[in-house]
């Protein structure tokens, strides 16, 4: 569990990089081809979040499934 | 034990969900389309629209595959993961569904007109009206399942229900659809499998988007399976 919310906040960590970097020239990646990689990153971020969270379920059911099998030997 | 855990530790297919998944999104949106005029950049929702309906399609044979293991074996173990993969199906179905009416909005739509100006000729279409009571029988499933309190009729009346609902599927999206005029693609051959019908830079995201959209709807299910499980085990113990 700690684990990924390290990996959140690398993720997030990155993102923020990505977006500070392009301020800088104006013929950055960020701002060509109108503006879509804004919305690839938009949809990647929502992506990662709820990939992070499917993740986060499946660990936790993963701990109770072992715990009841503890439990039942 | 050995062979329990090994097959806890099976998630090579999770991994690849999410390469196939982030692929299609950024592959989705990068590559590049043909001009085609009505669709435009629309097009690319080929790869999250139809891939809703590929998954439903897949988990909802999944779940009659285990209704017959049911009625086969007559372990409850089935039951509930025919259960649960005709839940998440109709998930998937109602969010193709929803897609396919933000998109037919854009591109069916008179665009002279406002959107619900033009429902008349839009609500007519045989697509819809097929899809909407493949759902429609599928949500009967569940209701007719959760009707029943005895644990072995439920589970026996649901499977040979859903067999039925299964069959169901095909006249109502498939054949139907088929044999009335439409705006919707795919009136000849299957539009969502016919790799013809789209440019070569588009199915190298097509089938890879289509697999990952169906393994995120597969990984959902085997959670909702493992809940309900440790829920029943408990609750016989």
């Amino acid at each position: 569990m700690k684990s990924l919310r390290y990996l959140l906040l690398f993720v997030s960590m990155i993102i923020t990089m990505a977006v500070q970097a392009q301020s800088g020239p104006n013929e950055s990646l960020m701002r060509s081809s109108g503006r879509i990689y804004v919305v690839i990153a938009v949809l990647v971020t929502i992506l990662a979040g709820l990939i992070l969270y499917i993740i986060g379920i499946d660990r936790r059911l993963s701990r109770l499934e072992k715990e009841n099998a503890t439990e039942k030997a | 034990m050995a062979t329990a855990k090994n097959k806890k530790n099976r998630y090579w297919w999770k991994v690849l969900c999410v390469v196939l998944l982030v692929y299609a999104v950024v592959g989705g949106l990068l590559v590049k389309i043909p001009d085609l005029p009505a669709l435009e950049e629309t097009s690319r929702n080929l790869f999250y629209h139809v891939a809703m309906w590929m998954a439903m399609m897949t988990l909802f044979t999944v779940s009659v595959v285990n209704s017959i293991r049911y009625l086969r074996t007559f372990n409850l173990k089935y039951d509930i993961y025919a259960k649960q993969y005709a839940n998440v199906g109709i998930i998937f179905g109602l969010l193709g569904y929803g897609t396919g009416a933000i998109w037919m909005s854009y591109t069916w739509a008179d665009p002279n007109n406002p959107t619900f100006d033009s429902f008349e000729s839009v609500a007519r279409e045989p697509k819809l009206i097929g899809a909407a009571t493949a759902l429609l029988i599928y949500a009967a499933y569940l209701v007719l399942r959760d009707s029943i309190t005895d644990m072995d009729k439920r589970a026996r009346t649901a499977a040979v229900y859903n067999i039925f609902a299964f069959a169901m599927l095909f006249p109502t999206i498939w054949i139907v659809p088929r044999l009335l005029p439409s705006l919707h693609p795919g009136q000849d051959g299957n539009p969502a499998m016919n790799f013809k019908d789209v440019s070569s830079d588009m199915r190298k995201v097509q089938l890879p988007a289509y697999i990952g959209w169906t393994l995120l709807g597969v990984w959902i299910t085997t959670l909702k399976i493992r809940y309900n499980l440790l829920k029943e085990k408990n609750m016989l113990s």
